[in-house]
């Protein structure tokens, strides 16, 4: 890594100047969702939300993959992960997210064999290592894993690796924030989008957030400056009336995205209907196998049905999600929902609302 | 609290905290132990003694900077050395897997020895126990220590002041960052080493610039950020550190981008958080950076009365944000 980019990247002197610029130019309330949860992790590490005038409100959304997975697709895991012959692979995030019941993390105590991966092509690797096992992997994400996920069927598929299969529970980002602004709950002003998903899908697939609902969009990247310096370009539209989907982060994103990695994911997957926690189905949001590797899904290969899902009754993950609620509105946050004992996936993922605002001391009572 | 022992509770964070209160101190109760400092401070015949004790099962053993063996001395010389106490005697007792290679034992036996000459410590006494292959990895290894603690010195986590300042003696992140990078295979142009070091020398000479330090801690486990939480805690005052003053080597903070880390949550071996009266900051540091363990000496932060028990960042860009003792784990076996 090249260390001038985090110290340009973290310029006290420039920040402090684009600081004076927003607040110079900025009158209107601004309502802005960030949409990822690194950002949000971002934000509060260098203390954003502190320095920004008090007319802009930044808001927390729906870009944690852990956050959004809902408990169903945990209840088809553990499901899976206690069948003697099943490895289950999965990120490590995953393990201590509560489902209805358990956790992996519990089915992992009571001797389910259940590995962290890095890679989904590791658990390719641990298929091809152990043919008398199923090896199934947990696939969550966003267009940034997903062409990964899809790699690997891919090569499982060419190297006969014929004991792999996914639960698919990927996650399409712009359609998500279409859901989030035909539900119109929260009145956004502007969006931060994500940098990394950006890098994969470009500009276009955001185009629609400025032309069908009038609502500014930068894609932005994940150092202080660049927050800051996005936020600039968020407010001045904001200010001038205007509307448009800009680049912030064009070091990271060029605006036609990484069309082979596009092609990689949509030549194994096809859009599809996707549940979202808090949510719910929204048709069009997620990534299901397409025909021809349908034989790849896990949940069809061993017959898995779940049917009583549910979810913690004072959870309010759902509601952080959706950017309708701060933690601090429910009522398990610092209580009976901490990191060490969490109740919802917020807690659980570092990238999670609930977890950050947490990590960086906002309490009730401050 | 958990029905079982996790990780966590190992880290010197948050559970850690929460196992030595309910299980530990309840059950041992008495009036040295329940201040809870880094070592008991126990007076015999009118000479005020220093003990402590500490275990290591750091993974690897063998790691750029150091090994088990040195770790094993540093540490507890290091945890007698906060309390301003000259080190004096060791025990060791080694807990081996069958197994282990003697040529290994010998290596971390000698390194042991080179720094206790260092540091003027004599091991006295020991023990040795092999167990089955399997049920240790490879070496685990305690250490206990005592010291005498010279007269007109009152080093204790409760005596932070608003207005003191606070200095630590260079580099933070160093032995975290150097054991995970080689446990993740991560390289790079300039390796990380680990800073493990003992620093009796750097305190007798920080004391001969005045006695009146009111805190020493080493931030180890939990890293500077836990550390100054606990003095935070201890003597009911805030402490707000300044994120542009942190001498952190760019490989470090590299290391941390990569793999998620925050810097002031990494393990440290060979570093100490002094705080002094504000008066008596300027000919400290000065002193410290003298010693070879403190040339890169830094005043990082201050003792305010506002917000008692938090520590608070000011971020490089201008804002503010709570800096918490760690919570879960950040690095099983780090020492």
């Amino acid at each position: 890594m090249n260390m001038r980019f985090l110290k340009e990247y973290r310029d006290g002197n420039l920040a402090r100047e684009i600081l004076g610029e927003i607040k110079k130019i900025s009158l209107k309330p601004a309502k802005l969702m960030e949409v990822c949860g690194t950002h949000t992790v971002s934000i509060f590490r260098h203390g954003i939300r502190d320095i920004l005038p008090e007319n802009i409100n930044l808001i927390s959304g729906p870009g944690c993959p852990v956050c959004v997975t809902p408990n169903k697709h945990i209840d088809e895991a553990i499901e899976l992960c206690r069948r003697p012959d099943v490895v289950l692979t999965t990120f490590g995030d995953m393990m201590k997210v509560p489902g209805s019941g358990s956790s992996l993390a519990a089915e992992k105590a009571e001797g389910a064999d259940i590995r962290i991966v890095y890679s989904t092509m590791d658990a390719v690797d641990i298929a091809r290592d152990n043919p008398d096992r199923e090896v199934v992997f947990f696939g969550i994400g966003f267009e940034t894993t997903s062409p990964t996920i899809a790699a690997a069927v891919l090569r499982a598929e060419r190297e006969g690796v014929s004991n792999f299969s996914i639960v698919g529970a990927q996650k399409l980002i712009p359609e998500a924030i279409r859901a989030l602004l035909e539900n119109n709950e929260v009145g956004v002003n502007g969006f931060i989008l994500p940098g990394h998903v950006s890098a994969l899908i470009g500009i276009e697939p955001y185009r629609f957030i400025a032309s069908e609902f009038g609502i500014p969009a930068v894609i932005i990247g994940f150092e202080p400056v660049d927050i800051l310096q996005g936020i600039h370009m968020l407010v001045k539209q904001i200010e001038a009336g205007e509307a448009r989907t800009e680049i912030q982060y064009t070091r990271g994103v060029p605006p036609g995205g990484n069309p082979h990695a596009m092609k990689i994911l949509f030549s194994v997957f096809e859009p599809g209907d996707a549940l979202w926690r808090g949510i719910g189905s929204i048709p069009g949001t997620g990534l299901k196998l397409k025909k021809e590797y349908r034989r790849f899904d896990a949940v069809g290969r061993f017959g898995i049905e779940i049917t009583g899902d549910r979810e913690h009754p004072g959870c309010r993950c759902g509601d952080v999600l959706r950017g309708v609620k701060t933690p601090l509105d429910c009522g398990l946050y610092g209580k009976a929902c901490i990191p060490e004992n969490p109740v919802g996936p917020c807690m659980v993922s570092v990238e999670g609302t609930c977890a950050a605002y947490y990590k960086y001391g906002m309490r009730r009572s401050g | 609290m958990a029905d079982r022992i996790l990780l966590a509770h190992g880290s010197g964070g948050k559970l850690s905290h929460e196992l030595v209160r309910q299980i530990f101190l309840p059950v041992f109760d008495n009036d040295v132990l329940n201040r809870l400092d880094d070592r008991a401070e126990i007076e015999t015949s009118g000479v005020r003694l220093a003990f402590t004790t500490d275990s290591f099962v750091v993974n690897p053993p063998f790691f750029a900077g150091g090994d088990i063996g040195k770790l094993a001395v540093c540490g507890t010389v290091n945890d007698l050395a906060m309390g301003g106490a000259d080190p004096l005697f060791l025990s060791a007792g080694f807990i081996i897997e069958e197994g282990f290679p003697m040529e290994l034992l010998k290596k971390i036996v000698e390194s042991m020895r080179q720094t206790c000459d260092e540091s003027g410590v004599k091991i006295v006494c020991g023990d040795t126990k092999v167990v089955e292959k399997g049920s240790v990895d490879r070496i685990f290894i305690n250490t206990s220590g005592i010291g005498a603690v010279p007269e007109g010195v009152s080093i204790s986590g409760s005596r932070a002041k608003p207005g003191d300042k606070v200095i630590i003696n260079g580099y933070i992140g160093d032995h975290g960052m150097a054991v995970m990078a080689q446990r993740q295979g991560l390289t790079f142009k300039k390796d990380i080493s680990s800073d493990c070091a003992p620093l009796n020398g750097l305190v007798k000479e920080m004391l001969g610039v005045t006695k009146d330090i009111h805190v020493l801690r080493d931030p180890t486990r939990g890293g500077v950020a836990t550390t100054l939480n606990e003095i935070a805690g201890q003597s009911g005052v805030g402490i707000v550190l300044w994120e542009e003053t942190l001498p952190i080597r760019n490989q470090v903070a590299a290391a941390c981008e990569i793999l998620g880390f925050d810097p002031l949550y990494v393990a440290n071996e060979g570093k100490v958080l002094a705080v002094v009266p504000a008066d008596k900051a300027g000919r400290m540091l000065e002193s410290m950076k003298k010693n070879r363990y403190g040339t890169e000496s830094a005043v990082i932060g201050e003792v305010v009365s506002d917000h008692p028990g938090r520590v608070v960042l000011a971020t490089g860009i201008g804002g503010h944000r709570i800096v918490d003792m760690l919570v879960g784990e950040q690095l099983p076996r780090i020492c």
